[in-house]
């Protein structure tokens, strides 16, 4: 029970409390770039989930196994970059045989998760943090849902903000990283919500 | 110490090899299937992914023939013999069309009379954002190249502030064409054997295009009638368009044009000589008198009978005449229409000219 407990902390903190994006700044880059419209923002938001849950369950082992008992933590970086781009090279090519018609709506966007540095993050973090296997692969998921939750509000508040009055020197993409401030300082009020 | 430095290597690099073993697997395993003539297609495609085909790039063409979606014939960089080869590879008959260039609608020759100064960047999209570009033409070409910029084949210059076309190098890939502010370029086909072009945009009145150029077209509509094909040369918006479909290139247009507007494979051409000039007309006129009245003609015809006035210029030499110049004195009753135009274009509008359509 305390386990279940700690897992639904870890969820919440992953999608409120410690956002990748909003609290965390990290993964700002696809946040800004595929933020234009609702249904690619849900597009990237999807594939993060699934390449942060996956990087996060195929990472566990590898340090556990291999890196810490050569005594190699430095290695941590380099190793998990290797293993993400790897990891996204084969999503992409499983999703073009499998699914054709996910492949073509997430176009160039999967190959770019390769540099989604909010997916880096969440296995240093797990490292970092020392979370067994479950726990990272709960964080790892939970995580990519608080950067889908982010990234469709984010372009909910852009798609209504095409029509808005902005000052001339204001238009597009200062006026966003203005709004995206302003909902980064909303997501500070999750942090002090407590489970217990 | 050097213990860790292998181990580091050794741990990256078997890692490397086992994720590049597995991606190797995969892409064998979850190879997408495409048909072999689609990179056959795409490796003859100049590559240019201009964009003129219609289709997003040299490979979304060659995915597009394959699937039979398009036509071979589309890729206007490789021309004629490309589009055999295309259509060798596809099994099909190949369907070649003329060759088809940009052409710019201006002679340039309002290029000096200027409206204000223009000191700023240098390209026309900016230009024309400054109360409708410098020169008193508001159609004519700005000469900023903005078109020389985004040509990738070096096929059109700025000469003497007018943007000219190289018809030899020039692939129609339609990137000046989307990219001219003044929407001057367009697409032309060299069917005829002589190419007749009207060097001119400009659909504004008459006298207005008079102080503004030293040769737009006024519309007055002399080529129209002249024309021995009934439809390839129209007035629309006082200004004369070719329609290409059905020109046959006899230059007849271009020879008979008072303004020195139209020009055949690019040059102006000498007046009609006599003897032609009566079995072209001739033929033409009574068609005339039929079809193609204009409002030139309407006020001509409270003086005198069309094809009377016709005749009558014929036998005063038919030649185009310049600016303000008369027949003869005792001619004035029988105008031809352009001075028609020219004189009311003068006079201050009394009446408003609608289109001799």
């Amino acid at each position: 029970m305390n386990q279940i407990g700690e897992l639904l902390g870890i969820a919440l903190g992953a999608i409120l409390v410690n956002n990748f994006i909003l609290s965390q700044f990290l993964g700002i880059c696809p946040f800004m770039g595929v933020s234009k419209k609702v249904e690619t923002a849900l597009g990237m938001g999807m594939a993060v989930i699934f390449v942060m849950g996956v990087a996060s369950a195929v990472n566990y082992p590898i340090n556990k196994f291999l890196l810490m008992p050569n005594d190699l933590g430095f290695m941590q970086t380099v190793t998990y970059i290797l293993v993400i781009a790897s990891l996204v090279q084969f999503v992409e090519m499983f999703l073009q045989k499998a699914v054709p018609s996910l492949y073509e709506a997430l176009g160039v966007y999967l190959p770019l998760i390769t540099t989604n540095c909010a997916v880096l993050g969440v296995v240093l973090q797990n490292t970092q943090k020392d979370y067994n296997f479950i726990f990272s692969v709960t964080y790892g998921v939970t995580g990519g849902i608080g950067f889908l939750l982010a990234i469709v509000l984010f372009a909910s508040i852009r798609e209504r903000m095409e029509f808005a009055v902005t000052p001339k020197s204001f238009e597009g993409f200062p006026i966003a990283l203005v709004a995206a401030s302003l909902l980064s300082l909303a997501f500070m009020g999750f942090s002090g919500l407590k489970i217990w | 110490m050097t213990q860790t430095v292998i181990m580091a290597a050794v741990v990256l690099g078997v890692l490397g090899i086992v994720f590049g073993a597995i991606l190797a697997f995969a892409s064998k395993v979850f190879a997408v299937e495409k048909d072999p003539r689609e990179e056959e297609i795409g490796g003859i495609l100049p590559g240019a992914n201009c964009g003129a085909c219609g289709y997003p790039g040299c490979s979304g063409y060659a995915a597009a023939v394959v699937k039979g979606i398009a036509a071979p014939n589309l890729c206007s960089v490789g021309g004629a013999s490309l589009t055999e080869q295309i259509a060798a590879i596809m099994g099909v008959e190949a369907v070649t069309g003329p060759k088809i260039v940009a052409e710019v609608l201006c002679s340039g020759h309002g290029c000096n009379k200027t409206r204000y100064e223009y000191e700023g960047l240098r390209d026309c999209r900016a230009q024309v954002k400054v109360s409708a570009g410098h020169l008193q033409c508001t159609y004519g070409c700005l000469g900023g190249g903005t078109c020389v910029d985004v040509c990738q084949f070096n096929a059109i210059h700025v000469v003497d502030g007018v943007a000219v076309v190289d018809p030899e190098t020039c692939v129609a890939c339609n990137q000046c064409v989307v990219v001219c502010p003044r929407d001057l370029i367009h697409l032309v086909p060299l069917k005829t054997k002589k190419h007749v072009a009207v060097n001119c945009h400009s659909e504004a009145k008459g006298a207005e295009v008079r102080k503004a150029c030293d040769d737009g077209c006024i519309g007055c509509g002399i080529c129209v009638k002249v024309c021995p094909k009934e439809g390839a040369i129209v007035m629309e918006n006082n200004l004369a368009k070719i329609n290409y479909d059905l020109c046959i290139g006899c230059g007849i247009c271009a020879q008979n044009c008072p303004r020195k507007t139209i020009t055949i494979d690019g040059v102006v051409p000498e007046p009609k000589p006599k003897k032609e000039a009566p079995a072209a007309a001739a033929a033409k006129t009574g068609e005339v008198n039929a079809t193609a009245s204009t409002d030139a003609d309407a006020e001509a015809g409270r003086l005198t009978n069309p094809s009377e006035k016709l005749e009558k210029a014929k036998a005063a030499g038919d030649r185009p005449l310049s600016d303000g110049e008369r027949l003869a004195p005792s001619s004035q009753a029988l105008d031809t229409p352009a001075e028609m135009l020219q004189k009311k274009a003068e006079r201050p509008a009394q009446k408003k000219i609608t289109d001799p359509k």
